[in-house]
């Protein structure tokens, strides 16, 4: 165990550092952003602006604005936002947490689940025009930008079946539109990688003992070949993580989901800092904590990556 | 008498790029029960090919031509997808080459021996486990019940190959196909798994088809023994015989080329030349390039087989009436000296 805590004790070393960095190169980088977080500065003033600039904090110079933002952030509080007056950003994001997560959730899921039943067909399937429409779908699903689906999608099941909204929020299945949205890059994604993993792996040693012990096609496929094929999924669960956050930005501005996107995409644009700030130190930290999580499912998968903990084992 | 594996005839070609690769040509023998058949020739002879066409493990492209292998009198060749898989693993058991890629990284042993019998026997969980416990111990897996939570990786390669041989026997197979077991094992390990199968086959009285291109280990093991060059069998017989009293020059060729433990020997013997191209094998006796005792007809005519002794059967025109009289060269005479000594300190 004491293999494991050290271990332990490390990552989360290098991820708070992670998190250090991230939040220090956005601090810079969105106050060297052009524009005011002021929505009509021409009409104020040199004087209100300055009152205005006092009011925020905005007046000190950056280096010492920096460190008041740490020592605010040490005590949990992520500023009060520009944009809407009074409003703490932690109690404005809090709202806004659980459509995102739940999306991105249902997204990841369905779309990983599709991914791995659509590569393991066509790996079983191999060259015959079941595994070339797989391959299809799948390079359709990588190539065409998730807000292009977002619109296709709405034409077909909103303007012309009027199956779902449009662009509504509330019930679960108005979420159906926009979880197929985020989801159409990981099962791309995920069918092309199982697809490639279980023809190497149908063609192991292992797989013809299986063979041999007269187990039939899909029985082996999924005994043995699944698991096995799984593995190197694991990886790409981080990144693909990463690109449903960053996609669902958009995404959710299109289906008018109350979500941190929706925020983020807003807060930009009107240079509301503390907002920023806020949302990206959410958004890397969700994706360490994945990242994190993805390096203990390894573990969980393949029992050679276990962290034993120094168990010795008679040979 | 009709033996419990008979294989008649049995013709494969692959599919390849350049044309059909012609691996098994017209291969016949039979298996008794209880006995041990030793199949002997160099890499690409096709004695993989041949059993594995027993357990219908062919690659996709893989043809077979013609032939039959009958089993119990039904010719497996002829068997659809399910009755197939009713005979591979409960009817014929496999042991694979390399221990260290034929056992599944993901599963723990216990599952992977068990499988199987779960798959062909009803037979609860435990009752497996506890089959599973005893043949693990039978194969000489120690404390094999905590190990059977344990992953391959956890194993040295004998061990591996211990667990390959329980996956087998588990569900108490007429027949084992063994595709040269100790290869990849050092020499040390062959041994012990020699002698665990040996000592296995005794007990359980199972047929054993045993792959192998180490005669050392044919002398060791078999009972009879079939020596396979370019897709055909070229020679056959009981041990003795193959050893003892061999007449193809390949077979020659073959215990020339068995390193001797004590001769002075300065260099190890190896057969001249390369096994034909089976992308066009030639039209007269394979083995006439590389035969120094080759005869003129050789080269235009496939031998026949010549009936040595009830048993013992050899293709080779040599064995043909009025065919000149060719006595084997020194070292195999020296060789057989060696044999029946061993034989005889054996006893």
């Amino acid at each position: 165990m004491k293999n494991f805590s050290r271990h332990l004790i490390k990552k989360v070393g290098i991820m708070l550092l992670t998190l250090w960095l991230i939040i220090t190169c956005t601090f810079f980088l969105i106050h060297s952003l052009p524009g005011s977080p002021y929505v009509n500065q021409e009409k104020l003033t040199p004087a209100q602006l300055e009152i205005l600039n006092r009011q925020a904090g905005l007046d000190k110079p950056l280096p010492e604005q920096y460190l008041i933002y740490f020592k605010n952030l040490a005590r949990g509080d992520f500023g009060t936002s520009f944009q809407f007056k009074n409003q703490p950003v932690t109690k404005l994001l809090l709202n806004r947490v659980g459509p995102s997560v739940q999306l991105g959730f249902q997204a990841i899921l369905t779309g990983t689940v599709m991914g791995v039943i659509l590569g393991m067909i066509s790996a079983m399937r191999q060259n015959t025009w079941v595994d070339s429409i797989v391959t299809i779908i799948a390079i359709l699903g990588r190539s065409i930008p998730n807000f292009v689906f977002a619109v296709i999608l709405q034409y077909l099941f909103a303007v012309k079946l009027s199956i779902f909204p449009i662009a509504l929020w509330g019930k679960f299945s108005y979420t159906i539109l926009p979880t197929i949205t985020l989801a159409m890059a990981p099962m791309a994604n995920s069918a092309r990688f199982i697809r490639t993993e279980m023809v190497e792996v149908l063609n192991s040693d292992y797989i013809e003992l299986a063979r041999s012990k007269g187990l039939s096609h899909w029985q082996i496929a999924c005994r043995h070949g699944l698991r096995n094929s799984l593995i190197p999924l694991i990886t790409l669960l981080g990144p693909m993580a990463v690109s449903l956050m960053t996609g669902s930005l958009v995404v959710e501005n299109i289906y008018a989901v109350p979500g941190i996107g929706e925020q983020f995409v807003k807060s930009i644009i009107t240079n509301d800092y503390p907002t920023i700030m806020a949302i990206t130190i959410l958004y890397s930290a969700m994706l360490i904590i994945i990242l994190f999580v993805v390096d203990l499912l390894y573990g969980l998968v393949d029992p050679r990556i276990r962290v034993t903990g120094g168990e010795r084992l008679a040979a | 008498m009709s033996g419990l594996l008979t294989i008649e005839n049995l013709d494969i070609s692959f599919s390849v790029f350049a044309g059909e690769v012609k691996a098994v040509r017209g291969v016949s023998f039979r298996l008794d029960k209880g006995e041990t058949l030793a199949i002997v020739g160099e890499s690409g002879s096709g004695k993989s090919v041949t059993v594995k066409s027993i357990m219908r493990l062919l690659p996709n492209n893989a043809k077979i031509n013609s032939g039959s292998i009958l089993l119990d009198g039904e010719d497996l060749l002829r068997q659809n997808e399910r009755e197939t898989l009713k005979v591979r693993g409960q009817r014929i058991g496999m042991i694979f080459q390399d221990p260290m890629t034929a056992l599944d990284p993901t599963m723990n042993i216990g599952d992977q021996v068990m499988e199987s019998l779960l798959l062909h026997k009803r037979i609860s969980r435990r009752e497996a486990g506890k089959k599973a416990l005893e043949l693990l111990e039978l194969v000489g897996i120690t404390t094999a019940g905590k190990r059977m939570r344990h992953f391959p990786h956890q194993f040295s390669g004998g061990q591996r190959q211990r667990i390959v041989i329980a996956i087998a026997l588990i569900c108490s197979p007429e027949i084992i196909i063994a595709d040269e077991p100790t290869t990849a094992l050092d020499v040390t390990v062959q041994a012990q798994i020699l002698e665990l199968l040996k000592e296995i086959q005794k007990q359980l009285a199972t047929a054993v088809i045993f792959i192998t291109h180490d005669l050392g280990v044919v002398a060791n093991i078999a009972d009879r023994v079939a020596v396979m060059y370019a897709g055909k069998i070229v020679e056959i017989g009981k041990v003795d015989e193959i050893l003892l009293n061999s007449r193809h020059p390949y077979t020659w060729g073959l215990l020339s080329a068995m390193p001797s433990h004590n001769a002075d020997e300065k260099r190890i013997y190896t057969i001249p030349g390369t096994p034909p191209d089976m992308l066009c094998p030639p039209q007269g006796d394979a083995f006439y390039p590389r035969n120094k005792y080759a005869l003129k007809i050789d080269t235009l005519r496939m031998p026949p087989f010549f009936q040595v002794s009830p048993t013992h059967q050899a293709a080779t025109w040599l064995l043909a009436p009025g065919a000149p009289e060719v006595t084997p060269p020194a070292e195999i005479i020296a060789g057989r000296e060696l044999f029946r000594e061993r034989a005889r300190n054996a006893r």
